[in-house]
């Protein structure tokens, strides 16, 4: 089994940081799951066989929190102690706030419309917002390690994402 | 001098110890058998040389026909000739949205329905098991040997219960299920292998009746799959009875017996496939009321009257684009698959929606159990050089549970790849609750009625708290066959109190061998040999895997542990020889366990070795 007390970044031997190599987290992802996916055991006694299911899943689980910039930056955070998505303090920026219910406001009038042009014009530019945003939350965690002025980009990042899920997911609507 | 030769741990053995495999492509209209002869996939045929056999079983006055001879009973037998069961597995009659289309005596049972038929009441799992014990039987005569075991495709959009049922019908059937493998992912394999592809593709399987998209990165040796969807009741069986409904329309016939409509559903089948290579088919039958039949499809109506099944495909084709933020161009090419796939419509959709035509130089037919012998032959260990290319699938269709209201908590997000284990912690609703609920769900909707149940189990015990104060964490698990267990477990007051169900849907461990011994009298299987024979197998995978851990990395181990492995590995030889069955399974269990933490030991030395790219053999 898989040291379970190693982190996400040393299971990849990946530097801990924001900033990583995409690259290299898929290289390394492919040649851990090379050397114990299921697949490679599947005639191996019972034991070895789940040895192998539960190590590939704990890497699967690393990889997935690793690829993506919000889960990225949650975990990193959270070895640090800081919980950037508590409960008991959700706050964003008003501008921010308005900005994106704005948004929200046309993206259903869009779907009412059935205006795939505009929806499709709405993800991009929510998408390009999410972009600029990654540099300024690797600046914020790798050079300066300042946990709580990241915390606000991170939930920023969030709100962003899942903005940009539920639009796509309109379109996919307007598809069917 | 000449070197002494020792192979790689888990590589090939020399080709007289080959582990014979097979891939079984258990399909709703025609099934196959396939392995890896001399390092190639064939398609294993009949005494006959047919390859195909259709996935049809009757339940005859003088005993159970299965493929050719069931299908020709078919319009005389309809209701003890069961076709397409592949529709039924793991189904309750009330999703059954087209039941009324089959002819049999259905029997609304909670979980799966059953059939009634004259050898007594059948369940789907048991009607597929006799296609996959005669395809077994096939293979055993071809191979002139014992299986190590068998891989076994579904359908990529098959959810939890399918899957399950399906293995359910292997295991009746006497196979080892080496792994259940979708079918678009089995085709990739047989495309990408044989052509070298790099890029990536999309997989369109149009089954008899199933459709599956499945979207694949191929990149150096590894299949990934991004994404898939797909619609598990829509196949090439929904194009014959939309040409049948216009038979009965067109030649204004009265509400028909079982027989005529089984005649009549042949015949439409057998339009449309005339219609892939002509442009007209003609339509004769005389019905047994003596009514006369005389009709002419053409391409182009059949075409018009087909057209929403098209497009039916299309819209999971831009749902799984859209999952692996993908446009039509960036796939490099879109591999056909299954028997329906011929029709001329369905090519020009599919050519229109991706701007190229699509690739057709695979046996749309033969691709999945091509594919499944390649996987099974690797995994049951005659992996040879430049074999050593990585599988990486998903699960299809999301996994939550039932929280306050009747909503759907997601904890395993759909295109997720598997396996995958994922926990979340919840917490009770009212002061002093000692038990909770909890309702397994699988879908996209938000609302748990939209959704499929899976399973629903209690967890009791939880220790009187004020709400809110307990911590019950729910920890999914889905295999490499994209099958779910779940555990819950309290954690606040150090009560451990857990379980782990298998979905309602699946049949027990008890289930399984009474359908085996009822099974004995025609299957001609000595259970009593046979459960001896698999203890043997199973002891005997258990020795070899030791011995090739302990010739790896017996440095792992201290002396008193290895002295312990070496007398439990003793142990289970002394009962190998004595033939007990019971004692051996015992010395066996006995053997997984004193070998568990050298496992664990070994895992971090092969996670270590990745991470530093170095192999063992790039040191000699």
């Amino acid at each position: 089994m898989i040291d379970f007390s190693r982190n996400h970044f040393e299971l990849f031997g990946l530097p801990e940081r924001f900033g990583i190599d995409p690259g290299a987290l898929d290289r390394r992802y492919r040649a851990l799951q090379s050397e114990i996916h299921p697949d490679r055991f599947a005639t191996s006694g019972e034991t070895e066989r789940r040895v192998a299911l539960q190590s590939s899943a704990r890497v699967n689980e690393a990889y997935s929190a690793l690829k993506d910039p919000v889960t990225r930056a949650q975990y990193l955070l959270s070895l640090h102690g800081v919980d950037a998505l508590a409960e008991s303090d959700s706050s964003l920026p008003l501008d921010f706030l308005e900005r994106q219910l704005e948004r929200r406001e046309v993206a259903s009038d869009a779907l009412r419309a059935r205006d795939a042009p505009a929806l499709e014009a709405l993800l991009a530019d929510v998408r390009a917002d999410y972009a600029a945003l990654e540099p300024h939350l690797a600046a914020l965690l790798d050079a300066d390690s300042a946990w709580s002025a990241a915390r606000m980009r991170v939930r920023e990042l969030k709100f962003l994402g899942k903005l940009a899920a539920d639009v796509d997911a309109m379109l996919g609507e307007l598809d069917s | 001098m000449a070197l002494l030769q020792i192979s790689e741990p888990g590589e090939a053995p020399a080709p007289h110890e080959r582990r014979l495999a097979i891939g079984i492509d258990l399909g709703t209209t025609n099934s196959l058998v396939a392995t890896v002869r001399n390092g190639i996939p064939v398609v294993l045929p009949d005494e006959n040389g047919r390859p195909l056999l259709p996935s049809i079983v009757r339940y005859g006055e003088k005993g159970v026909d299965i493929g050719f001879a069931a299908q020709a009973a078919q319009a005389i037998d309809p209701t003890n000739t069961i076709v397409s069961v592949k529709r039924l597995m793991g189904r309750g009659l009330a999703d059954l949205a087209d039941a009324r289309r089959f002819p049999y005596r259905f029997i609304d049972e909670p979980g799966m329905v059953t059939l009634s038929t004259r050898a007594g009441i059948k369940s789907p799992v048991e009607v597929s098991a006799e296609i996959l014990r005669a395809l077994r039987m096939r293979a055993e005569a071809s191979l002139g040997g014992k299986l190590v075991g068998a891989v076994v495709t579904v359908p990529a959009y098959f959810d939890d219960a399918q899957r399950q049922a399906t293995k359910d019908a292997a295991r009746l059937a006497g196979l080892d299920v080496l792994r259940l493998l979708n079918e678009p992912t089995a085709a990739a394999i047989a495309y990408g292998l044989d052509n070298a592809a790099e890029g990536t593709y999309a997989v369109y399987d149009l089954g008899g009746g199933t459709f599956d998209i499945s979207i694949l990165k191929l990149s150096r040796g590894v299949f990934e799959v991004l994404a898939t969807n797909g619609d598990s009741a829509l196949g090439g069986d929904d194009f014959d009875h939309r040409v049948y409904c216009w038979i009965i329309e067109a030649a204004g016939l009265p509400p028909l017996s079982p027989e005529d409509t089984r005649l009549l559903m042949v015949k439409a089948r057998e339009a449309k496939e005339n219609l892939t290579i002509h442009a007209s088919a003609p339509i004769m039958a005389t019905l047994a009321t003596g009514d006369k039949v005389g009709l002419t499809l053409t391409a182009e109506l059949f075409t018009a009257i087909t057209q929403n099944l098209v497009a039916k495909t299309l819209a999971p084709v831009r749902r799984a684009l859209r999952d692996a933020a993908l446009q039509p161009a960036d796939i490099k090419g879109v591999v056909m698959v299954g028997g329906a796939t011929r029709m001329p419509q369905i090519q020009k959709a599919v050519g229109e929606l991706f701007g190229a035509p699509p690739l057709t130089n695979l046996d749309p037919d033969q691709a999945v159990a091509l594919g499944a012998a390649i996987q099974a032959n690797v995994l049951a260990g005659n992996r040879a050089a430049g074999d050593d290319w990585l599988l990486l699938d998903v699960i299809p269709l999301s996994l939550g549970l039932e929280t306050m209201g009747g909503l759907v908590e997601k904890i395993v997000p759909r295109n997720s790849t598997i396996p995958v284990s994922r926990a979340q912690e919840f917490t009770t609703f009212k002061d002093g609750q000692t038990a909770m609920a909890i309702q397994v769900v699988q879908g996209e909707r938000e609302k748990v009625t939209d959704c499929r149940s899976l399973a629903r189990f209690e967890l009791r015990g939880i220790p009187p708290m004020v709400a809110g104060a307990a911590r019950i964490r729910v920890t999914f698990q889905v295999d490499a066959d994209g099958l779910l267990s779940v555990s819950a477990r309290e954690l606040t007051a150090g009560v451990e109190a857990a379980i782990t169900v298998k979905p309602s849907y699946g049949l027990s461990d008890a289930d399984i061998t009474r359908m085996l011994q009822e099974s004995i009298a025609h299957a001609a299987d000595d259970m009593v040999a046979r459960a001896l024979a698999e203890a043997q197998v199973e002891a005997d995978q258990v020795v070899a895997a030791t011995g090739v851990a302990l010739a790896a990395d017996a440095d792992l181990l201290e002396a008193g542990e290895r002295a312990a492995i070496d007398a439990a590995l003793a142990a289970v030889g002394r009962c190998r020889a004595e033939a007990d069955r019971r004692a051996l399974v015992a010395a066996s269990e006995a053997l997984n366990r004193a070998t568990a933490e050298f496992a664990a030991r070994r895992m971090n030395r092969s996670v270590a070795r990745a991470l530093t790219g170095r192999r063992v053999d790039a040191l000699t």
